[in-house]
């Protein structure tokens, strides 16, 4: 089973970023970059097919030349090789899922796997619009991947409105991991070291020949609103007595 | 000019009142740009809710129905709302933004070959769509080049739109999509049942976290719940621990609410968190913690163990009622 996990780099998530004041960005100076939360979990699920199937994980991003660093840390979790498509220019989730779809082409995987929503865009929309690209099924906001015996498809439960969605779906097909998927596996020092061995194939986006056009162009950043700052309360009476008089919503 | 074409969502033969926001943003859209709002609904049996649909300003609702549209797969949908947009001449396609059109409208987009804007809060005077990214700590105005425009909307940012007397064509769709060469087949949904009110439709909402340490410490939260007619809600901690099912959880990626009062028990307030909830009308938080972040965001703040605060609360507030 031949498996391709995307990963893309964004700013650590836990970190609150502000608008820069002329409103062309965000601050990023001095701010880590990890491997998305996401797919991180899809690394993950791709290795532990991997570790009971058989087979090969193959790690692609799509980014600065930097983002060999993330690459790296999935190929330190286990996965065997890993493909940067270089680019300084802005991305929008069209032009990721078109350069995906030719590396797919190339790499012929059995399946593909992905995080549902990037931390930084919050798009959720590359996995599904790969999937439409490929002509092929898609499982969405997976929290369980069953793998049939004979690899020829999964039984995907999807975290939905109302409960759990549950789904079969034929090989290939895109995948989106949800956060309850799985637990990722921290890096061993062993698994670290031979990272720094492991191929990384580094290719420009002009070279793909696929349509770079963004349909989707960022301009102004605002902040949100802000919250005016409230009180503290000494009690649970005086608490109760604000929200029935003062706010009225009790 | 382009016309709006909004998917309708429902549940048990009823629209679901979440599609309303994109109606009225859809109605909003069609008054600033011209062309007319228009609704889909796509599934099987489905003339009733057609129906309703008719209630709320749409020139037309297109129906889409057949038996194998039953359960919802985006692979089969996606071809239905492709060929609807043609057919209503649609220059926006859109809905609220819930877990089907999150799965949906992507695929939809990439079928049309056009630009998507996911969980837009509006439009701005250049026409662009307002989003947030970065976890709601930045907006952005997004502007979509393609000829038609996918979106999703923020079910919080737009008053639902209002229901009149049912006005409107009826148009059935002829459809054309071949089910049988779908790689993808429905094998079952496994319904999470609850009493209490949905959280993306509730006046009231009470949270809670890891600070309940536990099922039995969480029922403290439910209870406070039960007693006001309000939702619960979760923190993905409480959410990954057992304690609550999946779909309570409030936050980047999962539900955003704004009720009028979200109160938070034993919630640390993480920009995950926060990005669901901060535009709460009134935000209680009680932590025993003073230096938790989510009291940055709170009207009213308790420093308490919430073990004693919540069931006080519980006694306060029947004494205020009784
Ligand atoms: C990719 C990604 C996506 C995420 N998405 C979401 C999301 O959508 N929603 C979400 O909520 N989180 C999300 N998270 C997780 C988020 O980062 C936080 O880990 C989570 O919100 C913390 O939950 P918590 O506040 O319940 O727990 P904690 O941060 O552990 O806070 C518990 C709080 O309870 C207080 N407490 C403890 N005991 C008591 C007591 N007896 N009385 C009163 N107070 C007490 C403590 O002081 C503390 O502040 C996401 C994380 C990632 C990486
Ligand atoms: N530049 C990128 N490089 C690699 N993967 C990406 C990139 N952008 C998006 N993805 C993948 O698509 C998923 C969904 O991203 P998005 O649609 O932007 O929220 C992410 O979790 C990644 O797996």
């Amino acid at each position: 089973m031949k498996i391709l996990v995307t990963v893309k780099r964004v700013t650590d998530p836990d970190v609150k970023v502000k608008v820069k004041s002329d409103g062309t960005g965000v601050v990023t100076d001095g701010i880590d970059y990890k491997v998305n939360p996401f797919d991180e979990i899809a690394v993950e699920e791709a290795l532990r097919i991997k570790e009971k199937a058989g087979g090969e994980v193959v790690v692609a991003s799509i980014g600065p030349a930097e983002a060999t660093k993330e690459i790296r840390s999935a190929l330190a979790m286990g996965a065997e090789r890993g493909i940067l498509v270089t680019t300084d220019q802005p991305l929008d989730p069209g032009v990721v899922a078109r350069v995906l779809a030719k590396l797919v082409e190339e790499e012929k995987p059995d399946l593909i796997l992905m995080g549902k929503q990037a931390v930084d865009g919050d798009n959720n929309q590359t996995g599904q619009m790969l999937a439409e690209l490929l002509g092929v099924g898609q499982a969405c906001f997976a929290s369980k991947v069953e793998l049939a015996d004979d690899g020829g498809k999964a039984t995907v439960t999807r975290e939905v409105d109302g409960g759990f969605d549950v789904v079969e779906v034929d090989l290939p097909a895109v995948i989106t991991a949800d956060l309850r998927l799985n637990e990722p596996r921290y890096a061993s020092l062993p698994g670290i070291m031979k990272a720094k061995k492991k191929p990384i194939k580094e290719v420009t986006l002009d070279s793909l020949g696929v349509d770079t056009n963004r349909k989707v162009v960022w301009h102004t950043f605002s902040e949100p609103p802000v919250r005016q700052a409230g009180i503290m309360v000494p009690d649970v009476p005086t608490l109760v007595a604000k929200l029935r008089d003062e706010a009225k919503v009790i | 000019m382009g016309n709006a074409l909004i998917i309708a969502e429902y549940k048990d033969g009823k629209l679901k009142k979440g599609s309303r926001a994109a109606f009225a943003f859809a109605r909003e859209y069609t008054q600033k740009n011209g062309g007319a709002f228009h609704v889909l609904v796509i599934g099987h049996n489905v003339t009733d809710v057609a129906e309703q649909c008719r209630r709320f300003g749409a020139e037309k609702v297109w129906q889409a129905d057949a038996e194998g549209l039953g359960p919802y797969l985006a692979e089969s949908w996606a071809q239905v709302v492709a060929q609807v947009a043609g057919d209503s001449q649609a220059e926006l396609v859109g809905a609220t933004a819930t877990a089907l059109a999150k799965d949906l409208l992507p695929r939809v987009a990439a079928k049309l070959d056009a630009g998507m804007a996911s969980d837009i809060m509006g439009i701005d005077d250049n026409g662009y769509f307002l989003r947030p990214v970065w976890a709601g700590n930045a907006v952005v105005a997004a502007e979509i080049t393609s000829p038609v425009k996918v979106v999703t909307v923020r079910g919080t940012e737009f008053e639902p739109a209002p229901e009149g007397e049912p006005g409107g064509e009826l148009a059935p769709v002829t459809v054309n999509v071949d089910l049988g060469a779908l790689k993808k087949r429905f094998v079952r949904f496994e319904e999470v049942k609850s009493e209490r009110p949905e959280l993306t439709e509730a006046a009231i909402i009470i949270s809670g976290g890891r600070g309940t340490k536990g099922e039995e410490g969480f029922k403290l939260v439910e209870q406070l719940a039960d007693l006001l007619g309000a939702a619960v809600g979760a923190t993905r901690a409480a959410v990954d621990a057992g304690w609550v099912p999946n779909d309570l959880q409030v936050g980047q990626t999962g539900k955003v609410v704004a009720p009028d009062l979200y109160v938070a028990v034993g919630i640390s307030g993480a920009i995950q968190h926060l990005a669901g909830m901060k535009g709460s009308k009134t935000i209680v938080a009680i932590n025993k913690d003073e230096e938790a972040p989510i009291f940055s965001v709170a009207d009213y703040g308790l420093v308490a163990d919430l073990f004693k605060a919540v069931p006080e609360m519980v006694e306060e507030i029947k004494k205020a009622k009784a």
